[in-house]
């Protein structure tokens, strides 16, 4: 069969040989016009003047647009209409787009675009967290909370307590490939909008609104992007919508791709947490109350602020048991960039808030911290359906697959956890200027959209008379091998080569009203709707050839690229001739919705998730006291993807996802300034990591065991809980400095060489 | 200008180019081949990585500041060019695939380009060979697999043919853009052209064209100067012509002060160095820059040039203030110059990441020790004031001091006297501070044979 092959990117040939085409090198008709956005330079205000004369003046430009000159809805926003494509009026963040230059080329309305003369009343802006409590300023009327017993009780009454403050930064998501949009116009009004986006059907309704048009009159079409990592989930709209509205208004195709600096400026980023814990446990660090409040500021539009914050609580547990629990959370509304989907989508910040407080209890006790989180983890799967103590989550769903108690064993055992202990404290003893840091951490995570209805895919299927199948769903492919997992479970149904499949283009026209491709949901729902259109067809053929040929139904069988019918064997591709000549339709739509999902997002009670997807990472740092460089020694993972479908890809999302997770929480450091001025907008100054960064030893591995839920082929999600692995390098940072002395270090993330040296002062000072 | 170079094996003509049109918007927007890709326009990121041949060697370059007159008279190979004229993959693209070294395939034509480079030179440090392409996708695990496996199988016939053609004749050096053959020629003209541009890499002024939007007046090229570009050495000391490349420094520095040549692998990347000049890094005064500070603890001598005056003055005299420097209208860096002297020269980068990143902090010590007394000492520094700075107080300090802890301690207050750093997205003003008197805590226990750095301990 051809799941669970270890195939190559479908398109890796074409990656490698530079034939691989994005957006941007779709060739273009002649007379095609380009834009590019003028920016605001303050924070917060009202535009006074805005003086285009310039702009119109330079040389190649066509037209500069004003929110006046919109024909409909001036609105890109993904969830409340709170984000005008440009400026009412009113100015909300630095790099906020106010006009639009339309021009012969990019360079002239990138020229055009720095011209405009803007006069400003400035307001003064919210730029810290303090600021916007202090000011009330927030999305949703208070705070979230979910809680269950009494948390403050139990914390009161344990024999020992923790309590600190945590600070994580947000993080640029870095696509390789900065945000495009191409919009060609049709006959009769209608456009063709070719975008660099993960969800082409958002792109779809933004467009139509912004057309005044039926979503009918839109085609959205996306073969590739260079990298999406929720980055392109929403953030696309803006460029799709303007190149729409500026071919509506001069007939002519237009072009938008965003600079680089133009990216990091204007777009979203990974949302910023603080988070504040006091929890009480006991002498063996067994928690028996806890409590969160998470901060975090959204930027100055809702986005999908709401859905990342309630998974950021709902990671607070990460793979514990919380007897009594109460996390708050508050989404603050600041004038920055509206911050945004990434890879995790919440789930990260809040897992670290509690991996951070079991790396506090286990230095509070003196006890090894990877046993004290086997010490809380939720009661395994085997002890199920007993349904004992111990295996329900915050908000009441149970957890009945949890496999982390036999992943820690093999992983720590396999890297040989406790003779590198021994070896780590003894090189600490002998040296007094190099650290070691060695730590452990697991993930658990939710799979499912927490926007229950989400949870839905569309695929259509055709076979062609000469055998060939072409292959299209409403998944999009953003790197992560999405359609080389789904077209080998096509040719598995059909029992074909997966070469035999035609991967196309993701297309409003052929699959409608799909999903973002996001929430590491992408193989799950659309490789289940594809196994339900293929077996549409393959069931019409089963019956027609066994009527042909006088046997029964259960006969026909499709393997090694033939179908066999009782005694008779016919390769695939005379089978799908004879099928066609017999006038049986060879075309079908699939469908996919998630079972078993009740959520009340409101209440904080239900299922959200069809079930969790597992890993464990254990990662060796050294780290240099006098200068806080630091480097990662050695990582071993073992991470579960269920009955992999495509093992090779799958350990692809792991070693990339860990890389990521630690670059958030080590190099990659946003700095705004004091007039909410984003400073690291270039790679020159945003440092993701780079070639050198990568472990020198790293081991990765998949936990061979099937999704205990009825998955395609009992596989498991894998896009997004690889990146939380990357925690253990922050904890192995930990604890190096923690090697210096007797205090806790209470480490910050990013943790730069600067944060690293003051966590050292402070732990040789023993604080 | 008119220029001539091979492109793909096919020889390309091109008359009057616009100085400032980037390879990169030429390849994609004129020429149709778009395998090349625009990541950064800024040089960080390498997805527009091309393989440029000329006699002196073949390299890794960022095409997207690179412009078109810097090409004359060399052969270019885009990915669309690595794999052969039959379609066959190049051993380093075969690799990628068996290795699943691409993911979303942006970034991968910058690396195949750089791989194949790197292939065909033979070289295997493939951390310093692919630090300047930056992926998303991998964390690089499998790219440094496919790297390996590539690594003993034959350079394709395709490739070793590219013989670079004979560039266009060279305009008189009299118009608006010019190409001079010589740095007497050079010295003529921009005497008369004083408000000149002179572009030798383009690593800079790269960015003043794609990210500051800037048209520029007259510009003259060096490329072609290659009286410009020799390293000189005699039994008192080493001449660096202003048009050295940084990787052309790495092998002498390998030889005469390794700590540095250590250093200048992480200057930019394998790109950056390959067309960035050591009289750039010191022109445009940047209080950042790297070659300064380990020069001026070298104690380099600067020479410049207005027409046929010529004068020299020590290094860290050029630097005058932010953004100002000891350098008359029309007058440019010649050369710069070492004395010979016994290597105690340590170079200590300090940023955010190890592989091409701004140093934060760039401290350069050369401190002379006779029977455990301090008898000398040459300390500078970039990232700790508007200028690269010596630090004279702190040497003072230093010098008749016992070669030990008490030294350190001595100098402690020093250091502010010295130094009152900014803060700013690198590093706040007392991390730098702190951090550069740590590193004289580095360099002494280096000195006596203890463990400093993290790039030499293992798991």
């Amino acid at each position: 069969m051809s799941v669970t092959k270890p195939l190559p990117h479908d398109a890796a040939r074409l990656h490698v040989t530079g034939q691989a085409r994005y957006v941007d090198d779709i060739p273009t008709p002649s007379g095609t016009l380009h834009l590019a956005f003028g920016l605001s330079t303050i924070a917060r205000g009202r535009i006074a003047a805005m003086d285009l004369s310039s702009v119109r003046d330079t040389p190649g430009v066509v037209a500069a647009l004003t929110a006046t000159d919109l024909p409909f809805a001036n609105d890109v926003s993904p969830s409340a209409h709170d984000e005008p494509l440009l400026s009412d009026g009113t100015v909300h963040y630095v790099g906020q787009p106010l006009f639009v230059v339309v021009a012969d080329s990019h360079r002239a309305a990138r020229i055009a675009a720095r011209r405009a003369v803007i006069s400003y009343e400035e307001d003064q802006p919210i730029l810290t967290l303090e600021q916007a409590l202090a000011t009330d300023s927030r999305f949703e009327d208070g705070p979230r909370i979910y809680a269950r017993g009494d948390a403050a009780a139990a914390i009161a009454d344990a024999p020992h307590r923790v309590e600190g403050t945590l600070e994580l930064g947000g993080q640029e998501h870095f696509y390789l490939e900065s945000q495009a949009a191409l919009a060609l116009p049709q006959e009769g009004g209608d456009m063709l909008v070719h975008s660099s986006t993960q969800h082409p059907t958002e792109i779809q309704h933004k467009v139509a609104e912004a057309l005044g048009v039926p979503m009918h009159a839109v085609r959205v079409e996306i073969r590739r992007m260079g990298g999406g990592f929720g980055g392109k989930e929403s953030q696309g709209n803006a460029l799709a919508v303007a190149c729409a509205i500026a071919a509506r208004l001069t007939g002519k195709p237009c072009k938008m791709r965003y600079d680089r600096d133009d990216d990091m400026t204007i777009t979203g980023k990974r949302h910023a947490f603080r988070i504040t814990y006091r929890a009480g446990f006991d002498d063996i660090g067994k928690l028996s109350g806890i409590e969160f409040v998470q901060l975090t500021p959204c930027g100055w539009a809702q986005d999908l602020s709401l859905p990342v914050a309630d998974r950021a609580m709902l990671h607070a547990d990460n793979a514990y048991f919380l007897p009594a629990v109460r996390i708050e959370s508050h989404r603050l509304k600041t004038n920055s960039q509206s911050a945004t989907a990434f890879r995790g989508f919440g789930g990260p910040q809040g897992m670290v808030g509690i991996e951070r407080v079991m790396d506090h209890i286990a230095h509070s006790l003196g006890r090894d911290p990877a046993e004290v989180r086997q010490t809380n983890y939720y009661a395994p799967a085997a002890a199920h359906p007993a349904k004992t103590n111990g295996t329900t989550t915050p908000y009441g769903q149970q957890v009945d697959d949890f496999i982390l108690h036999e992943m820690t064993e093999t992983l720590l055992e396999r890297a040989d956890y406790a003779a590198r202990r021994a070896k780590v404290a003894a090189w600490n003893a002998a040296n007094p200027v190099l650290k070691k840091g060695l730590a452990f951490s697991p993930v658990k995570f939710g799979i499912s959209f927490t926007l229950t209805h989400l949870n839905q895919a569309g695929a259509l299927v055709h076979v062609y008379q000469d055998g060939s199948i072409h292959l299209n769903h409403g998944g999009t492919e953003m790197g992560q091998g999405l359609f080389q997992k789904v077209a080998q479970v096509a040719a598995s149904r059909f029992g074909v080569d997966a070469s035999v499949v035609k991967i196309t283009a993701t297309d409003t026209a052929k699959v409608p009203n799909t999903s973002a491709t996001a929430a590491s949901s992408g193989s799950d729902l659309n490789g289940m709707a594809t196994q339900a259109a293929c077996d549409t067809i393959r069931d019409r053929m089963a019956h027609f050839l066994a009527d042909y040929h006088q046997a029964p139904p259960e006969d026909v069988h499709f393997a090694d690229g033939h179908v066999t019918i009782g005694q008779t064997r016919l390769a695939f591709a005379e089978a799908a001739k004879l099928a066609y000549e017999n006038r049986i339709s060879l075309s079908a739509t699939g469908f996919y919705k998630t079972p078993k999902l009740a959520w009340d997002r409101i209440k904080g009670e239900g299922r959200p998730f069809f079930y969790f997807a597992y890993g464990a990472a254990l990662t060796e740092v050294v780290l240099d006291t006098l200068t806080g460089e630091n480097r990662i020694l050695r990582a071993d993972i073992l991470h579960d993807a269920g009955a992999s479908l495509n093992p090779a890809l799958d350990i692809g999302q792991i070693e990339g996802g860990y890389v990521q997770g630690a670059g958030w929480l080590t190099t990659e450091e946003l700095v705004w300034d004091a007039k909410g001025r984003l400073r690291t907008h270039a790679p020159s100054t945003y440092k993701i990591p780079a070639f050198s960064d990568q472990p020198d030893q790293f081991n990765v591995t998949l936990w061979d065991g099937p999704n205990r839920e009825e998955t395609v082929y009992r596989s498991k999600a894998v896009g997004e809980p690889p990146f939380m692995l990357g925690i253990s390098a922050l904890m192995a940072l930990s604890d190096a400095v923690a090697a210096c002395g007797s205090g806790y270090p209470a480490l910050d993330a990013p943790a730069t060489p600067e944060r690293l040296l003051a966590a050292v002062q402070r732990v040789r000072d023993g604080l | 200008m008119d220029i001539t170079f091979l492109l793909n094996g096919e020889s390309v003509e091109l008359r009057d180019v616009s100085p400032t049109v980037t390879l990169l918007d030429w390849l994609r927007d004129t020429r149709g081949l778009t395998g090349t890709k625009e990541g950064c326009n800024e040089g960080d990121c390498g997805a527009c990585t091309v393989m440029v041949t000329d006699p002196i060697g073949a390299r890794a370059l960022n095409a997207c500041i690179l412009f078109l007159p810097q090409l004359n008279g060399k052969a270019i190979r885009t990915v669309e060019g690595i794999s052969g004229p039959e379609g066959q993959l190049h051993p380093v693209q075969q690799a990628m695939i068996d290795h699943h070294g691409s993911q979303c395939g942006f970034c991968t034509p910058g690396f195949i380009t750089s791989m194949a480079t790197a292939h065909l030179n033979g070289e295997t440090d493939h951390a310093t060979a692919l630090a300047g392409n930056l992926c998303r996708c991998t964390g690089y695990a499998p790219i440094l697999r496919a790297a390996h496996t590539a690594e003993t199988l034959p350079v394709p016939t395709w490739l070793k043919a590219d013989t670079p053609p004979t560039a266009a004749a060279p305009e008189r050096p009299t118009g608006p853009t010019v190409q001079p053959d010589t740095t007497d020629q050079l010295a003529t003209w921009y005497a008369a052209n004083p408000n000149a541009t002179l572009i030798a890499g383009a690593t800079d002024v790269g960015l003043w064209v794609t990210k500051q939007m800037r048209t520029l007046g007259p510009v003259a090229f060096l490329n072609r100067c290659t009286d410009l570009q020799q390293i000189t050495e005699t039994d008192t000391g080493i001449t660096l012509g202003a048009g050295v490349t940084i990787a052309q420094m790495i092998p002498l520095m390998d030889r005469l002060h390794p700590s540095l040549g250590q250093m200048l692998r992480r200057y930019g990347s394998a790109q950056v160095r390959a067309a960035a000049t050591i009289g750039g890094n010191i022109a445009n005064g940047s209080p950042i820059g790297d070659g300064p500070p380990a020069l001026i603890a070298l104690g380099a001598t600067l020479h410049l040039r207005h027409g046929d005056t010529k004068r020299t003055l020590p290094l860290e005299d050029f630097f005058v203030d932010y953004g100002k420097q000891d350098r008359a209208p029309g007058e440019f860096v010649e050369a710069v110059s070492l004395p010979r002297q016994p290597d105690r020269l340590k170079c200590y980068k300090i940023s955010k990441r190890f592989d091409q990143d701004i140093s934060a902090l760039c401290g350069c010590f050369n401190i002379a020790v006779e029977n455990g007394t301090v008898t000398a000492a040459r300390i500078a520094f970039g990232g700790m004031a508007g200028i690269p700075k010596r630090a004279p107080h702190t040497e003072a300090a230093l010098i008749g001091q016992p070669w030990d802890d008490t030294a350190i301690a001595t100098a402690w207050d020093a250091w502010e006297q010295d130094f009152t750093p900014l803060s700013d997205m690198r590093a706040s003003a007392g991390y730098r501070l702190e951090t550069a008197r740590n590193l004289l805590s580095r360099y002494f226990l280096e000195d006596i044979g203890g463990h400093v750095s993290v790039r030499q301990v293992g798991a």
